[in-house]
């Protein structure tokens, strides 16, 4: 243990506690910007400083030890001066239009200029120039970036695609796309944690909520909205509403204030993906030798993305079923516009999602309905739904509780589950199960798939089938480990469920932003608290899913599912697969 | 008012210098990366600030260039600006008055020159193709990337023996290095901000000083491969070493009696006293490496037998051949060349000189090795003979000093056209002809031109010729290898031997005549091709904790400069001439480094190399 006062309190912490750290469990919450906890611990702002006597210039909290005996102050005229002319130097570099910036009342630096009584500059306010690309679902507004270079080390060390990176040397240093490349050009999975771990406006997803208001506005088209599982946990975190208030039925009531026709869940297509998939890894499981192994799961547009790029040689090894996402707007465009008998092409499908990279899945080209048109017209993320309500003041405090609409509009437990790391495997094997032993298994026997650990193995015995390993893993640098595990014949598995953010997509690059705070576990305990309290937690009991067999589908696998709810991952190329090709 | 005032310094102007000075410091410490123009202009700035004002080219013609050039930065300019500022910049060289204007507006037109493609990628792209890939700046200039801000902190908490192991993930020979490497790494260190650098190479000495027999790590599981290393100097020996910590099977081939090359054939004891040498080559052995020596490529084994028995053959055969003058009389007895006679000191064959008047020609590293130990030997009189002037030698400067101090006479500016012999054919003198120092070459050197001066005769019993050595391409004329016009062979960078299978190359045979610490890299670069060329991929670590970087001040301190024993007692004995740090100068010393891997950049991206 190691003494010290901090403002003249005394300390006594472990040896290796940083100033920060140590000042802010007796509640005394040091200034700071760039920091974040073991990932981006590069005191570049030089915010958190502080005073300790005996040591001529100020140290920064966030990477420095306590040491036996230090004085530190952290409010000495001397500290006060300096963070106060720091911020103001960020901000002579920073676009501070906040009024139009999309992190307007969520942002750090704004939070931080507010708190340090910032009110005007001295100094010449010059930002970067800022070059705009739309045509990617995730933005970059130099003009913004303080150059803390969270979004370097996010990718970097988390994700391991070092898509972003330092740019340019002396006065001129930035951050842009890594080796001079457009983002369009590189294989960046569009998976959004550089987004969400932004303090700025700065980085953000594209936002697309104005074709929503355009389609909505037009009396000759039918909108549909499907919410993805992890939205429901979400979507009211801006507006402070306790889990136990922000309901599903609360959020319904929402969309159809904004006018939506048809409001639908995207927990009905993944019952139906589950119904396809786990027959599919039956199919599989019972011809092994037709098939390479393992079987990956495909309901993940970042997970796709890097496999195609990082591993290409195991693209046949996703599973062919389409995501959720893409299986809802296929049906919407189909069975559901010829069941209410509109025109496919007069049908504006929206899907609210808590992902960026599900932006770029809807634009595959192998994503198009029998006319070519998208099968989901726009995805919003978790957050540009919240400006839709914002924009259209709606209270969600004062909504009474809705149910979806029929007949897209059911899930079961095993469906909102998709949302949380280790629940696509969880509704997989409950299923697959069932189609193999004739039986239901216990909801929850496959609890050894859940919980928030990065790499999880399990195995399980399924009567008539035998032995099954499983293995479920989230976030791309735990992903890559993985592969290379199987790639060097380390590990042996038969299914895997792999989620490109941390925590899956309750974590994922679309929810809502808390600075430095990591919301993935929180959320997905609701998620798995919705399937305990389902009364129906199958996916094969889903009463709609057995009428689209009956009435459209006729079974799993069979010609029309295959057209409308399978896809080719091999009929589109990433961009390094497209350079190869070229040369 | 007095008709003539004494110029004293005021106070401004006494602040101004020492701002010149610090501007001196700064650039030297200059990291390696950074943007190209945005250097041009800021310098062209400095310029700028230095101009009388009289003339319209220099007074507003600079400040339009800066303006041009910030433009291009800023990603505001098209193409054509390009063809403007060359324009802007030709008239200020044409029409400027003096020399303020004139050499602003010249180094403008040699970068619109020199980094054209840097000017393309900030007007087209507005991106910049400079970047930090190497923040720690003597990490950076270091050839095998040694990590010495780890091992400055390691000595400097007093753990020698981590130290050389931290060093030996990067540079098997700690030992020789301590001693005898030129030091790159000092040239840009932050420290020269402050004050001066850090005193890096005698801090790697009070390592290897303090330690002894530092077990070498162990070695991967045996891949069953086979590699040959032809030449044990130090690049062969740094290939051997990692080769074989990875598990390969390596022989090396060595043509002299024993390993060591240019650290034993070359540079005489005192300065790498033997025994370290011997010591160092040891503890690589104990590794397991299989020697072959006295053996010959061509003669007692060829290069297809060996090419056919090993998976990979790693050339790393140094440059041991002497070049000659061409000038008459070189054939005389008595002329001998530099190569040969330390050579014969290396193998323990120490000539006597005693009263006898040499003649060294030459002035790099080599000629003073040879000037000093002709000293050493006995030699009542060594004249080291150059043709330019002495800061235009290639020998390091206190090398120059060194040998002035122990007796010995540089003639500069005197070129040899003739060996005079006696009448039985042994030589008499060296004759020279005096030159004067001219224009600057393309090189940045000084060219000498005959001045109008008589011949000049040195009497020589003796005349060592040190101007320079060749690689003995002997043996491998027709294997494929290709040999440069100037006689080395040719490999990439990756050390491959192009159109080759399995065949690497690289130190002194490839690059020319240059350093034990750029062959070791060649070593280090080559062992790790060669080990992917197998189809493995093994990392080479070190098991060494580097201690957690202290709060430092920048208060200026003054550097721990080596010291060297007496001129007069030195100049007799082949005893190191070097003398070691005390503890108290060590602990001063390392306590000065900056610790540029954690502070500033170090802590975000390429502060330390953990593994390779």
């Amino acid at each position: 243990m190691v003494n010290a006062t901090i403002d003249g309190r005394p300390i006594s912490v472990e040896e290796g506690t940083t100033i920060l750290q140590a000042a802010n469990d007796i509640g005394i919450g040091i200034p700071h910007l760039c920091f974040l906890k073991e990932i981006n611990e590069i005191a570049a702002c030089r915010i958190c400083v502080v005073e300790v006597e005996g040591t001529d210039r100020l140290i920064p909290s966030c990477n420095n030890a306590v040491l036996e005996g230090m004085v530190i102050h952290t409010n000495s005229p001397r500290v006060r001066q300096a963070r106060r002319t720091n911020l103001r130097l960020i901000l002579s570099q920073h676009d501070s239009n906040c009024t139009t910036c999309i992190r307007n009342g969520n942002c750090a630096l704004q939070k931080l200029s507010g708190y340090l009584n910032i009110h005007y500059q001295p100094y010449k306010v010059n930002p970067e120039r800022s070059h705009v690309d739309l045509d990617v679902p995730v933005v970059r507004e130099a003009s913004k970036c303080i150059k803390c270079m969270r979004c370097v080390q996010i990718c970097d060390k988390i994700q391991t695609m070092k898509i972003w990176d330092v740019s340019g040397t002396g006065s001129r240093t930035t951050v842009d796309v890594s080796f001079n490349r457009q983002l369009r050009d590189t294989d960046c999975t569009y998976c959004g944690q550089c987004v969400t771990h932004c303090p700025t406006g700065a980085l953000t997803a594209r936002d697309d909520t104005n074709r929503v208001f355009h389609a909505l506005a037009d009396p000759e088209i039918t909108t549909i909205v499907q919410v993805a599982p992890a939205v429901r946990v979400a979507w009211a975190e801006a507006f402070n509403l306790s889990p136990d208030y922000a309901t599903t039925g609360r959020m319904v009531a929402a969309l159809r204030q904004v006018g939506f026709d048809y409001i639908f869940d995207t927990n009905f297509a993944a019952d139906l993906t589950i119904m396809e998939e786990g027959s599919e890894f039956l199919e599989r499981f019972t011809h092994r030798n037709r098939y390479r192994w393992p079987m990956f799961t495909s309901c993940c547009p970042g997970w796709v993305r890097f496999l195609k790029s990082q591993f290409p040689a195991y693209t046949e090894n996703l599973s062919t079923a389409k995501s959720p996402q893409q299986m809802f707007g296929a049906i919407a465009k189909s069975y559901f516009a010829e069941k209410k008998g509109i025109d496919p092409s007069k049908l504006f499908v929206v899907s609210i999602m808590p992902c960026t990279s599900k932006k770029a899945e809807c634009e595959l080209p192998t994503m198009k309905d029998a006319a070519g048109d998208p099968d989901v017209d726009v995805v919003l993320t978790t957050r540009e739904f919240t400006r839709l309500l914002r924009s259209d003041h709606v209270v969600p405090f004062d909504l009474k509780e809705e149910s979806f609409d029929s007949p897209l509009g059911s899930g079961s437990g095993a469906a909102v589950i998709f949302g949380a790391t280790g629940g696509v495997m969880d509704a997989a094997l409950r299923s697959a199960y069932y189609l193999v032993a004739g039986k239901n298994p216990n909801p929850d026997a496959f609890k050894a798939v859940r919980g928030d650990k990065a790499w999880k193995e399990a195995n399980f015995t399924i009567p008539g089938a035998g032995e099954v390993k499983v293995a479920v893993v989230s976030g791309l640098g735990n992903t890559r480990k993985l592969m290379e595990a199987v790639d060097k014949g380390q590990v042996d598995y038969d299914f895997v469920e792999v989620m490109a953010c941390p925590g899956g997509c309750a974590g994922g690059g679309g929810q809502p932003i808390h600075n430095e705070q990591e919301m993935a576990a929180e959320r997905g305990e609701l998620l798995w608290k919705l399937d305990a309290n389902s009364k129906i937690r199958f996916s094969h009991e889903n009463p709609d899913i057995t009428v689209l067999y009956r009435e459209y589908l006729g079974k799993p696998l069979w010609k029309k599912s295959h057209t409308l709810l399978h896809t080719d991952h091999s009929a589109w190329q990433v961009p390094s697969q497209k350079s190869h090709s070229e040369a | 008012m007095s008709r003539l005032d004494i110029k004293t310094p005021i106070q401004a102007q006494a602040v101004v210098d020492q701002l010149y000075q610090n501007v001196e410091r700064r650039i030297a410490a200059s990291p390696p990366g950074l943007c190209p123009i945005d250097m041009a202009l800021n310098f062209l700035n400095l310029c700028h600030a230095q101009t009388c004002g009289k003339c319209v080219p220099c007074r507003i013609g600079l400040g339009q260039l800066s303006e041009m050039l910030q433009e291009v930065l800023d990603g505001e300019a098209n193409m054509r600006i390009l063809h403007r500022i060359q324009v802007t910049a030709q008239t200020i060289v044409d029409t400027a008055d003096c020399a303020i204007g004139i050499n602003a507006a010249q180094l403008v037109l040699m970068g619109l020159k020199s980094f054209q493609d840097d000017y393309e990628e900030h007007i087209l792209h507005h991106r910049c193709l400079g970047s930090l890939k190497n923040p720690v700046p003597c990490v950076a200039l270091c050839p095998a990337g040694v990590d010495i801000p780890g091992y400055i902190a390691l000595v400097r908490e007093g753990r020698y023996d981590d130290a050389v192991r931290l060093i030996r993930k990067d540079n098997p020979l700690p030992a020789s290095c301590a001693y005898i490497c030129e030091h790159p790494c000092e040239a840009r260190c932050r420290r020269n901000m402050v004050d001066d650098p850090i005193n890096i190479r005698a801090l790697k000495r009070f390592a290897v000083d303090h330690t002894e027999n530092v077990p070498q790590p162990e070695c991967a599981k045996s891949t069953g491969k086979k590699i040959a290393v032809i030449g044990g100097g130090p690049g062969g020996l740094s290939a051997a070493y990692y080769l074989t910590l990875m598990g390969h099977k390596v022989t090396i081939y060595e043509s002299r009696k024993q390993l060591g090359g240019m650290m034993r054939y070359g540079i005489p004891d005192y300065r790498l006293p033997r025994e370290k040498l011997d010591e160092e080559i040891d503890s690589i052995l104990t590794l397991g490496i299989q020697t072959r020596t006295g053996v010959e490529i061509g003669k007692d084994i060829t290069f297809d037998e060996l090419k056919r028995s090993y998976d990979c053959l790693y050339l790393s055969i140094g440059a041991h051949t002497d070049k000659k003058t061409g000038i008459p009389g070189e054939d005389s007895q008595g002329v001998v060349s530099a190569v040969e006679l330390l050579r014969h000191i290396g193998d323990g064959e120490k000539p006597d000189f005693s009263g006898q008047n040499i003649v060294v020609i030459g002035g790099g590293n080599v000629a003073m090795d040879v000037t000093r130990s002709a000293i050493r030997l006995g030699a009542r009189k060594v004249s080291c003979v150059y043709r330019r002037r002495q800061e235009d030698m290639t020998a390091q400067q206190d090398e120059v000093e060194g040998a002035i101090a122990e007796g010995a006479e540089v003639l500069t500016l005197e070129a040899p056209i003739r060996i005079e012999a006696d009448q039985e054919g042994h030589v008499a003198a060296l004759w020279t002809q005096p030159q004067i120092i001219g224009e600057v070459d393309a090189q940045g050197r000084p060219r000498p031109n005959t001045a109008e001066v008589p011949e000049k005769r040195i009497p020589a019993d003796l005349v060592i010729v040190a101007i320079g050595q060749g690689i003995e391409t002997h043996g491998f004329e027709q294997t494929g290898i290709k040999i440069q016009r100037r006689g080395t062979m040719l490999a990439d960078s990756s050390t491959r031997v192009p159109d080759m299978e399995g065949v690497f190359a690289g130190g002194d045979c490839v690059t020319g005549p240059a350093t034990v610490i750029r062959a070791i890299a060649a070593g280090k670069v080559a062992a790790a091709n060669i080990d992917e060329y197998l189809g493995f991929h093994h990392e080479i670590k070190a098991d060494v904790q580097v201690p957690a970087p202290k709060f430092y001040d920048l208060k200026p301190r003054g550097r721990v400069d080596t010291k060297e024993r007496d001129a007069f007692e030195r100049k007799s004995d082949f005893d190191c001439i070097e003398c070691g740090l005390s503890l108290e100068e060590t602990q001063q010393e390392s306590s000065r480094c900056l610790r540029c891997d954690h502070f500033g950049y170090g802590i975000f991206k390429g502060g330390r190399v953990e593994k390779w």
